[in-house]
């Protein structure tokens, strides 16, 4: 089962390697993983993204808060939750496929922000499906380049995870 | 002790105060360039003596073992690259027991970090999966109060090693020294209490048992729960057993102990494991040594409390029905206040019914062995031991066969009198456990019992012992063999003895004497006793026991790796 768990963490050297070490000790999966500073700069904010069973999810948990540098762990997809991806996706944009580029971009609400002759880079954000079905959508060999931040996660309403 | 505050001090200054005021007794180290400042600020004082051991691995076993016999924190110093390497398998092993250590290492200056410099190693980052937790002091201003933490977290909640690595130029800075007086860490807080209604869940469970159990682990003699799990025991009259680590945890010459369970358990304790219906687990964890294959475990129904401090032991491999986390010894406390009133009301009948049902599991008599051989059993070896050092021995052991023998064989009354190494099985522990056992208990009997390969695995810490007087009893139980590895080769490898024969083994005996040591080879069962009663009266003097064993003997009853608990393989089967 897919799971997104949300950390807060000391803002600290290697308290990351700590988290990913444990992971890949223990045999866990990570789908993805994102991790920046919050508005309390001694505390980073991290989304892991992974998979198992409700015993798997449990130990991973547990596991997480055994860590001595991890403040607080929460399961997000417990309960009602918002998840966002960035995709950053450089497209073949020659003079014949431009129109219909653009047009596609619209469609997924994504912008382009930077353009050269044969060439779109389009920005878009979204939960993961959104960002897969965007790829879909598109011809394959149109391509060239994507990448992904993984997703990050929020509670809906008042599920709040501070310290 | 004197406080100076405000005082400049160097780093290898602070180092050394900081161990002053946690009341390190020893330090068991190594030199090298790295850690000379703290080496010289070591030699300008005398409160915290030094123990110079041969090789890092040693000394932090050493550590370890003066740890797990006194429940002070282990301390130990060594260098940085090869001094942090060799003491890996230490600290692994400490970890996977959950023993408090402060491991000190040096490091290259910190403007050589990440330059591959001489007798560089990112030292955080290769301990980092076998600690508690660890740092790195790039600023002189945190060390003191990074000491303090790791003196903390070594040995709070669930202990453990805890490493500080100390780059060479922070150690010969100057600042002002303050140790602080309190830790408190936002993302770091032990629970202590177990929670009040869990608890008594508990409490209806254990009155309503009518085939109860209780297994007890490491978790009770690391946290000083003997004597709170010993009362609970007895005032309950249920049957109890202890892990390989929870050995002392409960009198072994009481009759409601079962002995030891697990993979080389008595047939009694690992049937009513089995069998049981309400399992009171007290800090430990059902590992794969204990319970084998869970899914063989959980065929028959039974309800599951279990008391440990670390959540994550809780339903790892075992889902539990009262999971209660908290300090053993405080949820004991709660656990015996409730259920002291009702002592008389328990189901008296079936308790009666199921110890009967033990009794005939006792009576198979799973540990006997060949009491008339001309060769000596190692079995009847430590029974030897056992009767001349009177039960009240510390002893030591290295991992394999004699290690088995020993935990089936010597009835340990008092917890942390069986110092071993439980969850890693580093062969080459018990030697220098052993010189920290008799430095934290001075004057005591001290054996270890070990094999002739284990022993070979630390042996220069035999120089050790001399340089500090440590009448360490060494009982060789020499079989030639690495005795189970030989006999998992029997059971599952047609038995093709693929390099588990030790040739060219050295004369012990000269060996020993070669360390300035005194050696006695046993090769006939009448010598065993008198050799054992002449060495254990030497107090001032290391003896080396090289004890001709029989190459053939296997440890009984054996439940093969990855079985169910009951399916064992007994001395008579074969």
């Amino acid at each position: 089962m897919r799971r997104v768990i949300s950390i807060l963490v000391e803002n600290e050297a290697g308290a990351l390697s700590r988290i990913s070490n444990m992971f890949s000790a223990r045999g866990y999966n990570i789908e993805s993983l994102t991790v920046a500073p919050t508005e309390d700069a001694s505390l980073s904010r991290m989304t892991i993204v992974t998979s198992g069973s409700e015993d798997v999810i449990e130990q991973i948990t547990k596991q997480l808060n055994k860590l001595v540098e991890v403040v607080k762990v929460v399961d997000l997809s417990e309960a009602e939750h918002i998840e966002r991806e960035l995709m950053l996706i450089k497209v073949r944009a020659g003079a014949k496929e431009r129109e219909d580029m653009k047009r596609m971009t619209d469609i997924f609400r994504g912008r382009v922000i930077d353009v050269s002759d044969n060439t779109y880079t389009i920005e878009l954000t979204g939960d993961g499906r959104k960002l897969d079905a965007f790829i879909q959508a598109l011809d394959p060999g149109a391509i060239i380049e994507t990448v992904r931040s993984g997703a990050s996660g929020i509670g809906r309403g008042n599920r709040i995870l501070r310290v | 002790m004197d406080r100076i505050k405000g005082v400049e001090l160097s780093g290898a200054e602070i180092v050394v105060r900081c161990l002053q005021e946690e009341g390190v007794e020893y330090v068991f180290g190594y030199p090298g360039g790295a850690v000379l400042y703290i080496y010289d600020a070591l030699f300008k004082q005398d409160k915290v003596r030094h123990v110079l051991v041969r090789h890092e691995q040693g000394a932090v076993h050493a550590a370890d073992g003066y740890s797990r016999s006194s429940h002070k924190v282990g301390v130990c110093l060594v260098t940085s690259g090869p001094g942090v390497t060799n003491a890996v398998t230490g600290i692994a092993t400490a970890y996977m027991d959950s023993i408090p250590l402060v491991v000190i290492s040096g490091q290259v200056p910190t403007h050589a970090i990440g330059q591959d410099a001489f007798q560089e190693c990112d030292t955080v980052g290769i301990t980092r999966p076998c600690v508690k937790h660890n740092f790195l002091v790039k600023d002189i201003k945190d060390l003191a109060a990074t000491i303090k933490k790791a003196f903390y977290l070594a040995q709070s909640g669930r202990p453990g090693p805890v490493l500080v690595d100390v780059p060479k130029d922070v150690t010969a800075m100057l600042t002002e020294y303050q140790y602080p007086e309190t830790v408190s860490m936002r993302s770091y807080n032990p629970v202590r209490r177990g929670h009040a209604g869990q608890i008594k869940k508990a409490a209806r469970l254990i009155a309503q048992a009518k085939r109860p159990m209780v297994y007890a682990g490491g978790g009770v003699i690391l946290s000083n729960a003997a004597p709170r799990l010993t009362e609970l025991v007895q005032l309950l009259g249920f049957p109890c057993t202890n892990t390989l680590m929870g050995l002392g945890g409960y009198p072994g010459t009481d009759r409601q102990f079962l002995g030891m369970l697990g993979m080389h358990g008595t047939y009694e304790a690992n049937m009513a494991m089995q069998h049981c219906d309400v399992l009171l687990a007290i800090g430990a964890r059902f590992d794969d040594r204990v319970i084998g294959d869970p899914a063989h475990f959980a065929q028959n129904p039974r309800k599951i409390i279990h008391i440990d401090v670390d959540p994550s032991s809780i339903s790892k491999r075992v889902k539990v029905d009262v999971p209660i986390v908290g300090n053993i010894p405080d949820v004991l406390d709660d656990l015996l206040a409730l259920l002291r009133p009702g002592a008389g009301e328990r189901d008296a009948a079936a308790l009666d019914a199921w110890w009967q049902q033990i009794e005939t599991w006792r009576g198979r008599n799973c540990l006997k062995y060949d009491r008339a051989s001309k060769i000596i059993k190692p079995q009847f070896v430590i029974e030897k031991l056992y009767e001349v050092t009177g039960g009240d021995a510390f002893v030591t052991s290295d991992v394999g066969q004699h290690q088995m023998w020993a935990a089936q064989f010597y009835k340990f009354d008092k917890p942390r009198r069986w110092i071993n190494s439980g969850g890693l099985g580093t062969m080459g522990f018990g030697l220098p456990a052993a010189m920290g056992v008799q430095l934290a208990n001075r004057g005591a009997t001290v054996a270890c019992v070990t094999g002739e390969s284990s022993i070979q695995m630390c042996l220069q810490e035999l120089s050790t012992c001399k340089q500090y007087r440590l009448p360490i009893k060494i009982v060789n139980l020499n079989n030639r063999y690495m005795g189970m590895v030989r006999q998992w080769q029997q059971f599952f490898h047609g038995n093709r003895y693929s390099e588990s024969y030790m040739d060219a083994l050295p004369d012990f005996v000269k060996l020993a004497e070669g360390y300035g040591h005194r050696g006695v080879l046993i090769d006939k069962p009448a010598d065993v006793e008198p050799a054992l009663r002449e060495a254990f009266a030497c107090k001032d003097e290391l003896v080396f026991l090289d004890v001709m064993t029989d190459q053939a003997e296997n440890v009984y009853p054996m439940v093969p790796g990855g079985k169910g608990i009951t399916e064992m393989i007994l001395s008579e089967e074969l």
